[in-house]
């Protein structure tokens, strides 16, 4: 066992310890949880300068990070990777771990897409929540996002990736619930944190069998040990972890709290429920690629998972009416995408991250275009009261335009250059997978076209349905940058960094190269499929939501339509099988736990009083009959040492 | 300075401030609780000094500051003190929290009077026995502390409590004096089997001796019911409830904090160090009792409509957590539970002494009486949902780390009980976050001039959630102290971790 630990030591210390620049990684985590720090304790004093002071720092994070990357792309491929130790952190008897940083490709990647996206965010918040008695708690709750999320990308061991990951979720539930005096929202908010904590117990398990494993839990000794671990452990950590991944990504079955989690403020639908957070179970299966690689029936559950979620998503995404449930909807199947292509193992690793990068800024950017409609129509969310917005809101209009090419795929906007190649890569391959994997995507892009463009153009086209009281205005300068940048992000960050090879290349040290393979169907003419599903995909929303006038009540619609407004029923099925008879078994233990255990207690003293009370009756203070069993008790030893001896 | 008295020191000295507390005179008696302050930071500060003696201390043997005098030599029965770093530990955490107590406890005796001088007294003399009944290296003299001990917490419910104070503290002490009883009859019986003489109770001397099994099992049992009463365990649990309902949020932070690790503390301590064989038979059966405990009481807490219940519930819930950490004896499984039962008294504490501030404010403990009250004391609810997620082992609380280690400590030997247990994360998602919404979210309640957290209330809460997240990040020198005695314990018990699955398939 000896040799085998510091054989693992020598391999894992193959990235350099941190010099230079990389020694202040620290940094990237400290700044926002500062700002989070002085915003909650400071109380009212810092009502006035907090808000801008989170702004600020998150800023700041962001150019470290910068400066970071800056000094990494100075460096070869081989020697970007650098480890910074922090401090020693557990050392329980056999389990040893200090807490470091893994500053690598992957993880600046999501440095740069977090503290990007997140401090123009943060500026959005500026205008969207100016009105907001509570706009401090909003902005701390912001800074401890981004300082948690970026721990979780940073870390180097599962278990301090486990600390930011139940971290993003605190603020995640914090935010869902920050309107929480309305009770639904309190209970949205309860959702999404217990959802989460059962796929928490996927991945603590998965954490558990890989120390079992590898005697240690860091992704340098994972890594090196995984070759000598067996087929099957590998299997089983990866599934574990992917219980893990479903939990925080929301993907099937663990899907259901996204829905209800549009019940935060927007700007944390599109920072939280959007770009960042729920793309942490994707991180989680590329940063695990060692497990997954060797792992084939792991990363077959990937894809399935994957498959699965993204249609589901597409579906419910056509018919629901509440535009931020219907960007969720979107969330989760484009998530499903990542999945998919992160399943499919080196050949989708890169691809599901480069996807994940550009859905962040044209999802984000939806969102926040959402949010400005909702400013602008006195928080209206019913898309069924919205149309013929395009006047009104210009900037809205043009860049949410902008997100709804780059989501469709339509060339040459950010979507594109990610969600082609995972349908590619989802049709290479022999036997059957290649056709059912690689349709699903297909279909889903066709889906997809439809969905949003359904969304577009319900809000932004066709007739006029709100009513005469509301008046829909531009939002402030606060408000219409973030979206204007987020805009430039999708229509040319694809474009530079997709044909160049540039993202792949880029993550090729962390997550190895594409094998060579070749699609079952040739990639011109998949292309072209694609762009006619999608093509079909947008006229038939034309037809039904810009052409044909939108009933102002939702119609009743066929079974399928019911089905996916009701979110497929997974409320249903999760009441029935888990909610209901957790309800009842709690309940009878409660009764049991009173009449039953502490009951026998309570009959056994029972018993034991009314046996003295009988004991007393013999306490009569008559001689004669203490006498008795004085007489008595002479001939019980006298009989019993008689028997003995 | 090495043969320096420290832990009787320890002892003395909040007995001295309690008979100088209950001997002041009634014109001063509003003075009592400054000098119980007085008294038990005192105490702290004497303790961390003798953490500083025990750290450079040289002794070889398992026990350090260690202290043997003849007590009863005619039995063997020796005051014999001394701590490894599971005992220094649990002394240390007993000592942070004492003073926490009594200043939370400031007002609980508002007719003031002896009442209230008592009322402190008590609380100063159950801090001796509590450093006493862990430094003990006397199984007798452990016996008399483990005891004596009752005396002050039965009056401490049965004169200050709530309503069913009288029931729920007889109910106490017959759930306690049983076991004890138990106990009492395997300690007897341990010195007959041991090696007798005038020291023959001391647990150097205990331990390594090889006992035929059927004695070896009774004694253990003896030992082992009275520790998973006092834990509790299930099915023993059913008195705490009660006991820390009816009790001051003070009072039950202390029992359930610090005194009910005696439990734990003891299954290391006597169970498993002296009887390894019996210990290893009844592992399969306690194992079974640890995860229903886990799963029981999360679910009985679920179920809860009493604040105060339903925090005692989640104990029930932590210790089954403890005890599996103890029976997987994995080193990992073994720092987890020490650590755990550190934490637990930070956390549990906190919890049980924020709830008791709402429920003063609020004057009922059933929790459909509250709603909203985020709006009405934000201080007060975020310390509380601090509280809890603290309680819910999250990541970034010293609880966290513990929880973890023995999850990871059981997985490596026993897979199954691990894998059941962990469901109990999940639940205390439920227990906590289900709470948290019934007290403080919805509308603003109609109640006025509810005043939020005072400074006193404040200095209550900063100490307990500081040590939780100083020890989520760096519990580093509890560790330290712990990691030494866990590997000492262990090579009594005579058995070694799993090494990791791999180490087979490489050369």
């Amino acid at each position: 066992m000896h040799t085998v630990v510091t054989s693992l030591v020598a391999q894992g210390g193959s990235v350099a310890e941190a010099s230079g620049v990389t020694s202040l990684a620290w940094l990237l985590v400290a700044l926002p949880l500062l700002g989070a720090a002085v915003l909650l304790l400071g109380g009212r004093r810092a009502d006035r300068f907090g808000p801008l002071l989170a702004v600020g720092l998150s800023w700041a994070s962001f150019l470290v990070g910068l400066v970071i990357i800056v000094a990494m792309l100075g460096r070869s491929g081989a020697a970007r990777a650098e480890h910074l130790t922090l401090w020693s952190w557990i050392p329980a008897g056999g389990f040893q771990l200090p807490a470091g940083m893994l500053v690598d490709q992957l993880s600046m990647a999501f440095v740069m897409l977090v503290t990007f996206v997140g401090s123009l965010i943060h500026v959005y918040s500026l205008g969207y929540m100016s009105h907001d008695p509570d706009k401090r708690r909003f902005f701390a709750y912001l800074n401890f996002f981004v300082a948690a999320m970026l721990l979780l990308v940073l870390a180097d061991s599962y278990a301090l990736l486990f600390v930011g990951w139940e971290g993003v979720g605190l603020a995640s539930y914090l935010l869902i619930g920050f309107w929480n005096r309305n009770p639904a929202f309190a209970t949205a908010a309860n959702k999404a944190f217990v959802v989460n904590r059962i796929g928490d117990l996927g991945l603590t398990l998965g954490i558990a069998l890989i120390f079992a494993t590898f005697g240690r839990v860091d992704f340098a000794s994972v890594a090196a040990g995984a070759p000598h671990a067996s087929q099957g452990t590998l299997t089983a950590i990866g599934l574990l972890l992917l219980i893990g991944a479903c939990g925080k990504s929301a993907q099937f079955p663990l899907q259901s709290w996204l829905g209800d989690a549009m019940a935060g403020p927007t700007p944390v639908s599109a920072l939280i429920h959007a770009a960042t957070m729920v793309t942490a179970g994707v991180y989680l299966v590329v940063r695990s690629h060692p497990i997954f690689d060797a792992a084939p029936n792991a990363r077959l559950g990937v894809v399935v998972v994957g498959a699965i979620t993204l249609l589901f998503g597409a579906v419910v995404g056509c018919a629901k009416d509440d535009i931020k449930k219907a960007l969720a909807a979107s969330t989760m199947s484009q998530i499903g995408y990542m999945m998919l292509a992160a399943g499919l193992g080196p050949i989708g690793y890169a691809f599901a991250i480069f996807h994940l990068v550009n859905h962040g800024f044209y999802k984000a950017g939806m969102f926040l275009g959402a949010g400005s409609v909702m400013h602008g129509m006195d928080d209206q969310v019913n898309m069924r009261r919205f149309g013929n917005l395009s006047g009104a809101m210009k900037v809205t209009w043009v860049t949410f335009g902008v997100g709804w090419l780059a989501i469709l795929g339509v060339p040459p906007f950010s979507g594109f250059w990610s969600k082609d190649k995972i349908i590619e890569a989802a049709f290479i391959g022999d036997g059957w997978r290649p056709w059912v994997f690689g349709l699903a995507a297909l279909i889903g892009a066709g889906i997809t076209a439809f969905y949003m463009s359904r969304l577009f153009f319900m809000t932004f086209h066709g007739t006029k349905r709100w009513t005469d009281d509301v008046h829909p205005h531009e939002s402030p300068l606060t408000m219409t940058v973030p979206m204007v940048v987020l805009a430039v992000g999708s229509a040319f960050l694809g474009l530079i960094l997709g044909p160049t090879g540039g993202f792949t290349h880029w993550l090729e040290p962390v997550v190895g190269g594409g094998t060579e393979g070749d699609p079952v169907i040739a990639v011109p003419i998949l292309m072209v499929l694609t762009l006619l599903l999608v093509a079909a995909g947008v006229a038939y929303a034309w037809l039904l939501y810009w052409r044909d006038s939108v009933p102002e009540v939702a119609p009743q619609g066929s079974l399928v339509t019911q089905a996916a407004r009701q979110d497929l029923y997974q409320d249903a099925i999760n009441e029935g099988l888990f909610m209901r008879p957790g309800i009842h078994l709690t309940r009878s233990l409660v009764f049991a736990d009173s009449k039953g255990v502490d009951g026998a207690f309570g009959g056994l003293a029972a018993l034991v009083g009314g046996l003295s009370a009988r004991a007393r009756r013999l306490q009569n203070g008559y001689v004669r009959s203490y006498a008795l069993t004085m007489l008595l008790g002479v001939v019980a030893i006298l009989g019993a040492v008689w028997v003995i001896s | 300075m090495s043969s320096f008295p420290w832990l009787t020191v320890l002892m003395v000295v909040p007995v001295v401030g309690a008979v100088v507390v209950a001997a002041l005179p009634a014109s001063k008696a509003g003075r009592a609780k400054q000098i119980a302050m007085g008294t038990s930071l005192l105490t702290l500060v004497l303790g961390i000094l003798a953490a500083l003696a025990y750290r450079s201390a040289t002794t070889t043997g398992q026990f350090r500051l260690a202290e043997v005098h003849s007590w009863i030599p005619q039995f063997g029965v020796s005051w014999a003190l001394g701590v490894d770093g599971i005992a220094l530990a649990l002394i240390l955490m007993a000592l942070v929290l004492t003073p926490v107590c009594i200043l939370a406890a400031w007002h609980d005796v508002p007719e003031g009077g002896a009442r209230e001088k008592y009322y402190f007294a008590l609380i100063l003399v159950l801090l001796a026995f509590m450093v006493g009944v862990f430094a003990a290296t006397d199984v007798f003299l452990f016996y008399v502390f483990f005891e004596a001990m009752l005396i002050p917490v039965y009056f401490l419910i049965g004169s200050y409590g709530g309503d069913r104070r009288q029931y729920a503290a007889m109910k106490f002490l017959l759930f306690s004096l049983a076991g004890g009883l138990v106990m009492l009859v395997a300690v007897i019986a341990l010195y007959q089997y041991g090696p007798g003489g005038s020291q023959g109770f001391l647990i150097e001397r205990l331990t390594g001796i090889h006992f035929s099994h059927t004695a070896g099992r009774l004694m253990w049992l003896g030992f082992f019911i009275a520790f998973a009463v006092k834990a509790p365990m299930w099915p023993f649990h059913t008195w705490l409830p009660d006991a820390a309902t009816e009790a001051k949020p003070a009072t039950a932070t202390l029992l359930v904090g610090v005194l009910d690790k005696v439990g734990t503390f003891g299954m290391i301590r006597f169970c498993l160090q002296i009887f390894p064989e019996a210990s290893r038979w009844a592992t399969p059966v306690v194992l079974v009792l640890a995860v229903i405990s886990v799963l029981y009481g999360a679910l009985l807490a679920i179920g809860s409509t009493d604040i105060m219940r339903l925090i005692a519930f989640t104990s029930v819930s932590h210790f089954g957590f403890i005890v599996l950490g103890i029976f997987a004896v994995t080193t990992t499984g073994w720092a987890g539970s020490a650590l755990y039962m550190v934490n637990h008294g930070f956390a549990t504490g906190a919890l049980f002494l924020i709830a008791g501030m709402l429920v003063a404010r609020r004057g009922s403990k059933r929790i459909p009486d509250f709603g909203g009250w985020q709006r009405l004391t934000p201080v007060l609810a975020g310390s509380f949902l601090l509280a809890g997620l603290a309680g819910l082992a999250l990541p970034g609380f010293g609880s966290f780390i513990s929880e973890f280690l023995v999850i990871v400590g059981t997985f490596q030997r026993y897979k199954t009980a691990a894998v059941i247990a962990v469901v109990g994360t999940v639940l205390a998602a439920l227990y906590i976050m289900l709470m948290y919404k019934r007290l403080m979210t919805g509308p603003k309640p109609d109640t006025v001039g509810v005043p939020d957290l005072s400074w006193r209330e404040r200095w209550v809460v900063i100490p307990l959630i500081g040590s939780l997240l100083v020890l989520g990040f760096y519990p580093k020198p509890v560790l330290d102290l712990v990691n030494p005695a866990v590997k000492a314990t262990l090579s009594h018990v005579g058995v070694t971790d799993p090494a990791p699955t791999i180490a087979g398939g490489s050369k």
